[in-house]
């Protein structure tokens, strides 16, 4: 039954091929929808008329590659923007809580530690349209206690940023968490014997150790905000992100610009996950 | 011990409760109050039930989410049907070395967006799409079939989507099996069936259970997936909330909405611990 | 509890000089540390001299690692007052305490070199780097490791990775060092020979060590003063000599060193203590105090006082005993023998071909001098 036992051929030969239709299911769309990216087609589907690089190339009238749209290159260049700053800020307040549930201890403790994971479980819309209407709130409020009108608590690009911080967050927590429980506590306290203040031992000793984790955690947190769909749905103004812009062609029919996108979005993401899985294999 | 060491506190709990009361708790209890407000009939903003007895009054509202709930629920019992020989392969028979690239294989998908995912599927199922090309071609069919937009293929794209949730905690279960217990189970005569019911699956409990919540709320509160495989005929109810919020523009009947699918769900999975005798702390890891 | 008999000597000697000369490096006075309703550390009390190797021995749980806390500054006493060369350690925080700490699993930077290690504290203090160079050297060739500032601490050895542990604290020229059970992850060989150059270093370097250990054979051989701590007190503060041959307590007596131990009653008292063992055997032995009769006793005796088959048995206490088995073990040999009765004693075998022939099952006359046995109250 499993490798370390005799096995028919039937049954090793049943699973494997199970295991190969399993693959082969999961990389097919994206298979597909890379293979389309290079059709000399004016449509993301067969037959195939050639290859052709029009799709990332092309200036247009009539084919407009990636390239060269205006339109979703800018929201590519506002997702890497909005990424950015969720993964910084996720990153800090991550390690912040991370370091809160790990070596402090305060009354409510279980309390809070269920209320930071809450939004692993809340639905993504929900998580939206409450900061939507929160804000909305608060807009309305200034507005008429003070009359300012903050642009902040309108649909706009930071209030993405805070809508995909609210829960990106935990995720950061929990990674550093996992790596700050295996530390070994005393060497804060030789640290500080030796001379250094608690937050010399945390900056020189302690996060040291934890970098691996809280880059990881980092570049997760970025690839999470930079393809966030269902928050960012609610949150979203006039400077759309990828994936919102993305969606609006899908549904409404586009060009296959949409696999030549897809296609360096793939590139892209993989890069990155293989890349921190690397880092993080050289440092164990 | 915490005179000098006050300061580093405070300094780890400002930003983290800023972070959790401010767009959290507040939001949410903003949402709750906002669907207890409505307007009387001359306009004016006034408390009341409304929001929620049209939930119950209207058929099709309550009937989207019972509908939404039974298709998670199936959603997750077929993850976690695939996932489970998924990840048993991975981590009890594959060759050491195939098993890392085998995860890392696993796990490439999810990095990429859900839309270009969805896309995919999009370009292989509908009806100008790849299958139909094929089956066109060899004369199988005569008429292209609209694969898409409907409710197997909407499951099967929800499933599609949710499996990392289901693999990643069945692996890292799996991983704490002792190869010894099965090597033990068959040397007692039990055939892979009474092993797989009786030794893996048990223990496998814990990760069964954390996946399965993770999926079903995924698989409820998902806008995109059933929205662009499902199309209008998806009658998914995070759409429902949608439409009151960016069409209809009635925020507190969309801020019930909300608040009776967050309800609604958890009190479904609660339901669900209780009745497999579990408990939520347990699991939560 | 009990003070160093340097201080004693103090309040009794008129002379200021002398006064100065022995100043201690620590001095403790009610030391209460309670957590909730448990007290961990049970009002303790002592000094010690500068320049001197204290020890406080005792099991796992009995305090001695949360005394040693509150004097590195990680804890705070619930009661009781802390100083150091005279000025008191409440509220200062570890960092600006004169004490280091060798930590029980060294607590070595992984992420630097052995010089980087060395020079962290001095660092921390703002000292040029080239001071810094210049002292990381001289105080590895003083742990016997010269050159060795540039190796990363995976590449130590055991042996060698105590040495720059040590080697971090002194460079900081505390006035005490405090050792956490340090080693107990090294092998018996090493351990060994860890003892004595732990011994030698003090004694070369002059720095005040408080040593905690549960290994009584570590605290014998290393120590100027032992305390013996049992539940959050102090039962015995003493030379290692005094405590091995005059423990006050039955604790430090079964902690230190080896017994065989006989419960009986008080039959007579007088010079000695004449006791009726439950054996039925009638012994003389000390006492602490003058017990009356008929009080029930506990009879402690070292093997190594026990003699085998006495040529002159005037004074002794005389019986008989079957031998149920040789324990050889080099110069440690003991026979496990056995009363009528079931009780059994370990007896010293001196290996010096005198008691070559004797044999498992053989019957053999002990004796011993009432001096060496010692009665407490049960």
């Amino acid at each position: 039954m499993i490798r370390s036992l005799p096995n028919s051929r039937r049954y090793t030969w049943s699973f494997n091929l199970f295991i190969l239709a399993y693959f082969t299911f999961l990389f097919a769309p994206l298979a597909v929808t890379c293979i389309f990216a290079f059709n000399d087609s004016n449509f993301p589907s067969l037959p195939w008329n050639g290859f052709s690089l029009d799709w990332f190339t092309s200036p247009g009238p009539e084919r407009v590659g990636i390239f060269h749209d205006e339109q979703n290159l800018r929201s590519i260049l506002t997702s890497f923007q909005t990424a950015f700053f969720v993964a910084i800020l996720s990153t800090v307040v991550g390690t912040c809580s991370a370091f809160l549930f790990e070596q402090e201890e305060f009354p409510f403790k279980n309390g809070l530690y269920f209320l930071m994971l809450a939004p692993l479980v809340i639905p993504g819309v929900i998580l939206g349209i409450s900061l939507l209407l929160a804000a909305n709130t608060a807009g309305t409020f200034f507005e008429d206690s003070f009359g300012i009108d903050i642009g902040l608590f309108r649909p706009s690009f930071w209030l993405v940023v805070f809508g995909q911080f609210s829960f990106i967050t935990t995720f950061v927590s929990l990674v550093v968490s996992a790596r700050l429980r295996k530390f070994d506590h005393s060497l804060e306290e030789a640290a500080m014997i030796l001379g250094a203040t608690r937050l010399e031992a945390i900056w020189l000793i302690t996060l040291r150790y934890l970098r691996p984790a809280v880059i990881g955690a980092g570049a997760v947190a970025f690839l999470m905000s930079f393809e966030n769909f269902n928050t960012t749905l609610f949150l979203v103004g006039s400077e759309p992100t990828l994936p919102i812009n993305l969606y609006l062609q899908v549904r409404d029919g586009s060009t296959p610009v949409i696999n030549s996108i897809s296609l360096l979005l793939i590139v892209g993401t993989s890069g990155l996950a293989l890349f921190n899985l690397y880092c993080s294999k050289k440092e164990d | 011990m915490k005179n000098g060491f006050r300061l580093t506190f405070w300094l780890f709990l400002s930003p983290v409760l800023l972070w959790l009361f401010l767009l959290i708790v507040i939001p949410h209890l903003d949402l709750l109050i906002l669907s207890f407000r409505g307007e009387s009939d001359i306009g004016d903003p006034v408390w009341t039930l409304q929001n929620y007895k049209n939930f119950f009054i209207e058929p099709i509202y309550w009937n989207t989410f019972i509908r939404t709930a039974l298709y998670a629920m199936i959603t997750t019992l077929c993850t976690f049907v695939l996932a489970l020989p998924v990840s048993f392969y991975i981590v009890k028979l594959a060759r050491p070395r195939t098993r890392g690239f085998l995860t890392v294989l696993l796990l490439l998908p999810f990095w990429v967006s859900e839309l270009v995912r969805v896309y995919g599927w999009m370009i292989l199922l509908r009806e100008s799409g790849v299958f139909n090309y094929f089956l066109l071609n060899f004369g199988i069919i005569h008429q292209p079939i609209e694969m898409l937009y409907n409710d197997i293929t909407m499951v099967m794209g929800l499933v599609y989507t949710s499996m990392l949730f289901m693999v990643v905690p069945l692996i890292s279960v799996m991983e704490s099996l002792d190869d010894s217990l099965i090597e033990a189970a068959h040397d007692l005569e039990a055939t892979r069936f009474d092993i797989l019911r009786t030794i893996i699956i048990p223990h496998c409990k814990p990760g069964i259970t954390s996946g399965a919540i993770v999926v079903f709320m995924l698989a409820l509160g998902n806008y995109l997936t059933p929205n662009l495989m499902g199309g209008k005929n998806s009658l998914w109810f995070t759409e429902q909330i949608y439409n009151q919020f960016i069409a209809s523009f009635n925020w507190n009947q969309g801020a019930a909405f909300g608040f009776l699918l967050l309800v609604l769900s958890s009190a479904i999975i609660w339901i669900g611990l209780k009745v497999t005798r579990q408990k939520l702390g347990e699991v939560a890891s | 509890m009990l003070f160093s008999v340097g201080v004693a000597s103090l309040y009794h000697s008129q002379d200021r000089q002398t006064l100065c000369a022995m100043a201690n490096d620590l001095s403790v006075h009610n030391v209460v540390r309670k957590f909730g309703n448990f007290t961990a550390v049970d009002d303790v009390s002592f000094d010690v001299p500068q320049g001197s190797f204290f020890s406080i021995l005792g099991p796992s749980g009995c305090g001695k690692t949360t005394l040693l806390r509150m004097i590195a500054g990680f804890d705070e006493p619930t009661s009781g007052s802390l100083s150091i060369r005279d000025k008191d350690m409440r509220g200062v925080p570890p960092n600006k305490r004169p004490v280091n700490l060798v930590f029980q699993h060294l607590a070595l930077f992984p992420m630097m070199n052995v010089e980087e290690n060395i020079g962290f504290g001095l660092r921390r203090r703002g000292m040029s780097r080239a001071e810094i160079a210049k002292r990381s050297e001289a105080i590895l060739e003083r742990v016997d490791l010269p050159g060795y500032g540039t190796k990363r601490v995976s590449q130590l050895s055991g042996g060698q990775k105590q040495r720059v542990a040590i080697a971090r604290c002194l460079v900081m020229e505390p006035s005490v060092l405090l050792l956490d059970e340090p080693l107990g992850a090294l092998d018996l060989k090493l351990r060994e020979q860890m003892k004595v150059e732990l011994k030698k270093l003090q004694a070369k370097v002059g720095t005040t060590f408080i040593y905690i250990t549960h290994d009584q054979s570590e605290a014998l051989v290393m120590s100027d003063r032992i305390a013996v701590m049992n539940e959050g007190r102090f039962e015995q503060v003493g030379a290692p000599r005094e405590l091995y041959n005059d423990p006050r307590t039955p604790f430090v007596a079964k902690f230190v060193g080896d017994n065989n131990v006989w419960s009986g009653k008080v039959e007579e008292t007088g010079e000695y203590l004449t006791v009726r063992t439950n054996e039925g055997l009638l012994f003389q032995a000390r006492s602490h105090e003058a017990y009356s009769s008929r009080i029930g006793v506990d009879l402690f005796l070292r093997p190594e006082a026990l003699r085998i088959e006495p040529k002159v048995v005037t004074g002794l206490n005389t019986f008989q005993v079957s031998v149920k088995t040789i324990l050889f073990d080099g110069a440690n040999s003991r026979l496990l023998t056995v009363m009528p009765g079931g009780h059994e004693l370990l007896v010293s075998l001196p290996q010096n071909r005198q008691f070559d022939y004797i044999e498992p099952g053989a019957i053999i006359t002990l004796g011993w001098h009432p001096d060496s046995g010692l009665c407490f109250k049960v």
